[in-house]
């Protein structure tokens, strides 16, 4: 103890209590119990002055909106709705048609993003090239401006429903949209429904008995015909069995518009169109500077062993370059799902549209409506990140 | 000892027949850069050389050459009577006669010492899963790691990863080997054991070829020391007669500043 007290600096203060504050952790905690009282005082701030002004506006507080009618249409639904729905039902049907246009956006934006990155490192010079400038457009022209070109240049000045293109399979594309042929299934069809299952499982398993018998044999199973024909030859079968039990409703010209089949909105094609070309860009330069970061060395000891460049990339290159492209990876999902609400700009009706637009319009209820909407993004972002944590916890280096 | 390292198919030769690898005229640019300038070298089968010289000579542009991890510009390189050129078959044909350990080891970090020796002879030999299991385990064991099969790259020391490296290539059962200073990235004490393996491996009859500056090592396994500077071959022979009476004045220059450190 005396020895300690002589180590103090003279003229620091004695008193053991205050003696904390003098120390790192002493300071550390003062700031941040600082930075949580200056933050709560904020949104308190913020929230009760909100609640002033709408209860000086009249407006009801709570979710009991949420069962009102709702009183307006949607142009696109995944689920039955209609003007006499409610408001939450009105919530799921936006929450849909986002996770549809992301779902599917991060699909293709992935495909489009590995095959560009990959192009960009090509030895082939147009194909490098092409890949390039691709990027260099699609990175550099603004998200919001793009949908506008999807939709106001390109899809919008379409031929109207009397001059249609008419597609292979008797489906048409004008400046409606894409209309599509939709299977109608007739007694029977639940045989070809079946047998498309069994493919399925059967092709499944097909290929894990492939991997295993190259592993013992060392012979590889040329897989893609026998796959292609247990999932679509079975089903094929089984319609040709049962006498074709289905019709097709095409979409026909009735009047000025074509009535029938499955129709995709031309905001729905705009705002996918967008999303997919925009994010894969960046993708793209991920997935190339993930492969640059694998080292020379890497690609020199899988040439020198006699591996072709396709076994080299996909059994060398790709698996080490995983590790440093999936966390940008990641935050170009989250941003695709985030963007899709600029889809409100060409009227597409997702949750933003949908939700935090007309149904805040319609109710005034804001603060409900924000925080349910921001819930929702949260919710999916972590979810997200989740997920591609644990693929990357997987894909991780062992190391000493 | 003596029987466990002998290679499967890989029988001592007495005598030499047979050319391993000839060069012919050989030279290389790097953009105006004359890297390589008539190099002629030909190598008979089960011969030991090292090459050295300073550094930027050429040595590791010379043996990348011969698997054609560089291209040559002008000249013959032939490897086992197939000649380099930009045919492709000839390219996997000769790769898979050439084994090559880098001084950096290069084992791949995402795979087990097991899956690292495995991946080519199953995907590029087809050979089934468990007989290139037991292939690796046979050069593992001969390397001395055996008990390392399930480890990571990342978890071994230097030495230890330079070995696996050295059976990942043997697992390809090459007729000729390239080493690329095997040992210059190794702390002296694991020096050693990479030594003893290519000791081992050079009593075994492969063909090997090894830029490397231990001359205690060249001088006890080399049948011929082929000294390398400014792109060219300046000086070639017998340890005995490279050590004790250099004809080259780079030469001496050269081996007085590498023996007297
Ligand atoms: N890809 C390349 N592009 C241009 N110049 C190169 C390239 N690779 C090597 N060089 C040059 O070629 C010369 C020979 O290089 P090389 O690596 O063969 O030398 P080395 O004898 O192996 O040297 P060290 O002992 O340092 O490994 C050096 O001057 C080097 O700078
Ligand atoms: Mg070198």
């Amino acid at each position: 103890m005396a020895l300690a007290d002589e180590t103090r600096v003279p003229g620091a203060p004695r008193n053991s209590a205050l003696d904390w504050l003098y120390r790192r952790e002493g300071r550390q905690i003062i700031g941040q119990v600082l930075i949580v009282i200056i933050l709560g005082a904020f949104l308190w701030m913020v929230v009760s002055n909100t609640i002033y002004n709408l209860q000086k506006q009249n407006i009801a507080s709570g979710f009991g909106f949420w069962d009102n009618t709702a009183g307006f249409d949607i142009s696109q639904t995944l689920i039955p709705y209609s003007a006499t729905s409610s408001y939450g039902h009105a919530f799921w049907v936006g929450l849909l048609n986002t996770l549809l246009v992301s779902v599917i956006g991060i699909v293709f934006a992935t495909i489009v993003g590995f095959s560009v990155g990959i192009a960009r490192l090509s030895n082939n010079w147009l194909v490098a090239r092409l890949a390039t400038v691709y990027v260099e457009v699609a990175r550099n022209v603004p998200l919001l401006l793009q949908l506008f070109v999807w939709y106001f240049a390109v899809l919008k000045n379409l031929p109207g429903p009397r001059d249609s293109i008419q597609l292979p399979g008797g489906s048409v594309l004008n400046v409606r949209g894409l209309s599509l042929p939709a299977p109608v299934p007739q007694s029977g069809a639940g045989m070809v429904l079946v047998a498309a299952i069994v493919g399925m499982v059967a092709m499944i398993a097909l290929n894990v008995w492939a991997t295993r018998r190259q592993r013992e044999t060392g012979q590889p199973f040329g897989r893609l015909l026998p796959s292609l024909a247990l999932l679509l030859g079975l089903p094929i079968l089984a319609a040709a069995l049962m006498g074709f039990p289905f019709t097709f409703d095409y979409p026909v010209l009735r009047g000025f518009n074509f009535q029938g089949g499955i129709v995709v909105l031309p905001e729905f094609i705009a705002l996918l169109l967008g999303l997919v070309f925009y994010t894969g860009a960046f993708i793209a330069e991920i997935v190339r500077s993930g492969i640059q970061g694998v080292s020379r060395g890497q690609k020199e000891a899988a040439r020198a062993l006699g591996l072709t460049s396709g076994q080299m990339l996909k059994l060398v290159v790709i698996p080490q370059a995983m590790r440093i492209i999936i966390p940008p990876l990641t935050s170009n999902y989250l941003n695709l799902t985030k963007n899709s609400s600029l889809g409100v700009a060409i009227a597409y009706p997702d949750l933003v549209s949908v939700f935090s637009g007309t149904v805040l319009n319609q109710t005034g209820q804001a603060i409900e409506v924000i925080s349910v909407t921001m819930l929702v993004y949260l919710t999916l972002s972590l979810s997200t990140s989740a997920f591609m944590n644990w693929f990357n916890s997987r894909m991780k280096l062992v190391e000493r | 000892m003596e029987t466990a390292l002998r290679a499967t198919g890989t029988e001592p030769r007495s005598s030499r027949h047979g050319t391993a690898v000839e060069l012919v005229d050989v030279h290389k640019w790097y953009g105006e850069f004359h890297v390589l300038k008539n190099i002629n070298l030909s190598v008979a089968e089960g011969e030991k050389i090292v090459i050295c010289g300073p550094s930027g000579s050429g040595k590791s542009t010379l043996i990348r050459c011969i698997n054609r991890l560089e291209e040559h510009q002008k000249g013959r390189i032939v490897v086992q009577g197939t000649e380099l050129t930009s045919d492709l078959r000839n390219i996997d044909k000769i790769r898979a006669d050439v084994g090559m350990v880098f001084q950096s080891f290069n084992l791949f970090p995402h795979l087990t010492v097991l899956d690292n020796l495995c991946l080519a002879p199953t995907w590029v030999k087809k050979m089934p899963r468990a007989e290139a299991e037991k292939t690796a385990m046979h050069y593992l064991t001969r390397v001395r790691i055996p008990e390392q099969a399930l480890k990571y790259p990342g978890q071994l020391s230097g030495g230890q990863q330079q070995r696996v490296a050295i059976a990942r290539s043997l697992c390809m059962t090459p007729r000729i080997m390239l080493f690329d200073e095997p040992t210059s990235a190794l702390d002296p004490e694991m020096i050693k054991e990479v030594l003893d393996v290519m000791i081992e491996l050079a009593q075994s009859g492969m063909t090997m070829l090894c830029v490397t500056h231990e001359m205690g090592f060249a001088r006890s396994v080399a049948d011929r020391i082929i000294f390398m500077d400014r792109g060219e071959i300046v000086e070639q022979g017998p340890p005995s007669t490279f050590f004790n009476n250099p004809r080259e004045e780079r030469t001496r220059t050269f081996l007085s500043q590498i023996l007297n450190h």
